[in-house]
């Protein structure tokens, strides 16, 4: 019998085009996803004149410079901010490139855009230049971030060199309670081990917790496993996967399908498999989660407290908490349900999905905004079905803003910026020094944690407002 | 691409472990030009709101003035994929990185910038920081032939990186023209996946 092997394993063997003795291999892109960041790689191959080489496989869409208020680029003031947005779809034609434009209903953030469309299929080897490019994993496809010249390197070749990472599978078991999703499972799996934790390492998420997540919660799940360190983070396919994959525009059709689902459920891990690493939680004990500093990894339940630096391990450790403290003007001690919060934003490739809006609807129901909070869907489409579903007046009802569909204040290229000294609840990814601003405080929290914190003005369990 | 063999110079430490991309570079700073972005090197951690420089930042001391090697701790750039983290750090003199683990996106980008990302122990590394913050303006010597760093307490560390990855930087190597050798493989395999990957 053939040696068991790991669900990675078995994608990167499928993608070697070389393998060379010092350890290098030659993987192909099946798909190669481009954002409105891509001018400087199109312009880089444009000066050795070379042509994208598999347009059929790229795919792109303006999502960071475009602007919530308004999708028209004449609206947007800074003109190298136009030129982003605008030139990518010029590129884009030029080279024959699919592209989702300002305006295209289909037009969203690349992570939101790419499952939804149909684009991320399991067992694909796909790339873009942006980290977050894990979020495809959830699909079962093999998925990482790239800088900017191999994003040249992938347009001229459609190939990457790469070393294989390390494999690591973090297994979630037992029943989730209400309330509970998978931006909290990932907040503890990275407060867990580390901002460093998978660094080298692609991680598999397994376990009963995982499996009874949707497709948007494995989507949130992978998102952040970049912010663990991870190469890519990955859930095998299964039903959830297939029937959520059904139908969409650029899924396999009729007898393809047939075809490509044999191929698919070959995919997971096979028993016996070995993993480099492995690490387990336990599903029931995870309670919805807030970040307190500077780095995903300072993650702790609403029910806790801001943690001590006195009771840190080591010095480094220690200076580390304390600038973090400083920076985001807390106490130790100080009970996180007692934190308030100037501001809320919902939204990014990590929290803008049906699911997640519909959660933060599910708690701004009947109730009003205390501070200012937008909510911004991660694509176009999302925007229109939430509509459908009426929940953008649900918002509206509770005085939160619905706005037009990119990255916003995630990252605040766009100029969606907290001001210094703001404190935000945000359902982003990354609570980084300035992420949202000069001097700007994030504090990480799912959909339901963040509406919960507009409603009251201050992080509040979200589990005692589910009715 | 220039090729990097030797480097003696200055290094400055910088202690935090998790100093990730937006630090190195605020993202306000990456529709701009190159040019603009060579002012948003660690801009906000160098800078306070008004302007001033912060104390007690290494990057600030003119005793490190003219430092081509950064000293870093653990996971040093991680985050974000953005590339202009190496290309304002070379932009700004840096060629060399030295620190127990790195950001993985980060560490392939050195490769594509003629920059060299050195992985040593924890404890030698936290060493050299100390050295460097108590002999600022020292310096390391690496020579990516031999895989070395010498300190300036005149130890020698080894280093280890990918052959691969070695003799581009010390050639230089344009990695597109490199991959393009291979378009015969290339071709090969998209023969193959029109096959097996009908549906694609
Ligand atoms: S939403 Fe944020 S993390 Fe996601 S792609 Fe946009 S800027 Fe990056």
């Amino acid at each position: 019998m053939a040696e068991p092997r790991t669900m990675f394993e078995k994608i990167w063997q499928r993608h070697v085009v070389v393998d060379r003795d010092d350890g290098y291999t030659l993987l192909y892109i099946d798909r190669h996803l481009m954002h409105d960041g891509s001018a400087a790689a199109f312009a880089r191959l444009k000066e050795r004149d070379m042509k994208v080489r598999r347009p059929d496989r790229s795919f792109a869409t303006p999502d960071h410079y475009i602007l919530t208020s308004s999708h028209r680029p004449q609206d947007i003031a800074d003109p190298q901010q136009r030129h982003l947005v605008e030139v990518i779809k010029e590129n884009c034609d030029a080279h024959g490139v699919t592209v989702f434009a300002a305006g295209d209903p289909r037009q969203g953030i690349i992570h939101v855009v790419g499952p939804e469309q149909g684009l991320t299929q399991p067992g694909l080897l796909m790339v873009c230049g942006d980290s977050h490019t894990s979020t495809h994993g959830a699909l079962g496809a093999l998925a990482f971030g790239i800088g900017s010249s191999e994003v040249t390197h992938v347009m001229a070749t459609q190939c990457l060199w790469q070393r294989k990472p390390k494999a690591m599978r973090i297994n979630v078991e037992g029943r989730l309670g209400d309330g509970i999703t998978g931006k909290d499972i990932i907040l503890a799996i990275i407060g867990k081990i580390g901002a460093a934790g998978a660094v080298g390492h692609v991680m598999e998420y397994t376990g009963s917790a995982i499996r009874a997540l949707s497709m948007e919660g494995r989507l949130t799940l992978c998102n952040m496993s970049i912010e663990a360190g991870g190469r890519a983070g990955m859930v095998a396919p299964d039903d959830t996967t297939f029937a959520y994959l059904k139908d969409k525009p650029y899924a396999p059709k009729g007898a393809m399908w047939d075809t490509a689902m044999a191929f698919w459920k070959g995919l997971p891990t096979d028993p016996g498999a070995t993993f480099d690493h492995e690490v387990t939680l336990n599903g029931s004990d995870i309670a919805p989660m807030v970040t307190w500093g500077t780095s995903p990894e300072d993650a702790l339940s609403v029910t806790g407290r801001v943690p001590d630096p006195a009771s840190a391990a080591d010095q480094t450790r220690r200076e580390s908490m304390q600038r973090a403290l400083d920076y985001m003007d807390l106490k130790p001690g100080t009970p996180v349900e007692q934190i308030p919060v100037d501001r809320v934003f919902i939204g990014s490739c990590t929290n803008s999905r049906i699911e997640d809006l519909r959660m933060a609807a599910r708690i701004a129901r009947g109730r009003k905004a205390q501070v200012p909070t937008w909510v911004v869907a991660g694509s176009g489409l999302i925007k229109q079905q939430a509509e459908a579903e009426g929940l953008d007046k649900v918002f509206r009802e509770a005085g939160f803003e619905w706005r037009e569909p990119g990255c916003s204040m995630c990252i605040g290229v766009n100029g969606d910026t907290g001001v210094p000294g703001q404190r935000i609840a945000s359902t982003s990814n990354r609570n980084f020094v300035g992420r949202q601003g000069r001097g700007v405080r994030t504090h990480l929290v799912s959909p339901a944690m963040a509406a919960a914190a507009a409603v009251t003005g201050r992080f509040t369990d979200v589990r005692k407002m589910l009715g | 691409m220039e090729p990097f063999t030797k480097l003696t110079a200055i290094a400055v430490p910088i202690d935090q472990a998790n100093v990730d991309t937006d630090q190195i570079i605020p993202a306000r700073y990456l529709g701009r030009s190159r040019e603009q972005q060579v002012e948003g090197f660690f801009h906000d951690m160098r800078l306070d709101l008004n302007g001033r420089p912060r104390e007690g930042v290494t990057l600030n001391d003119p005793a490190y003035k003219g430092a081509q090697i950064i000293v870093g701790n653990h996971n040093f750039a991680c985050g974000s994929s953005r590339e202009n983290a190496v290309t304002t750090m070379v932009d700004n003199g840096f060629r060399a990185f030295v620190a127990p683990s790195f950001g993985d996106i980060f560490f392939n980008n050195c490769f594509q910038n003629g920059a060299l990302p050195i992985r040593l122990p924890t404890e030698r590394v936290a060493r050299l920081r100390v050295i460097l913050h108590e002999l600022p303006g020292a310096k390391l010597a690496i020579d990516l032939a031999a895989q070395t760093v010498v300190g300036p307490d005149g130890q020698t560390d080894k280093f280890d990186i990918d052959s691969f990855r070695k003799d581009m930087l010390l050639k230089g190597t344009d990695s597109i023209d490199f991959t393009l050798g291979y378009q015969q493989d290339i071709a090969r395999f998209e023969d193959g996946q029109r096959r097996d990957m009908p549906w694609l």
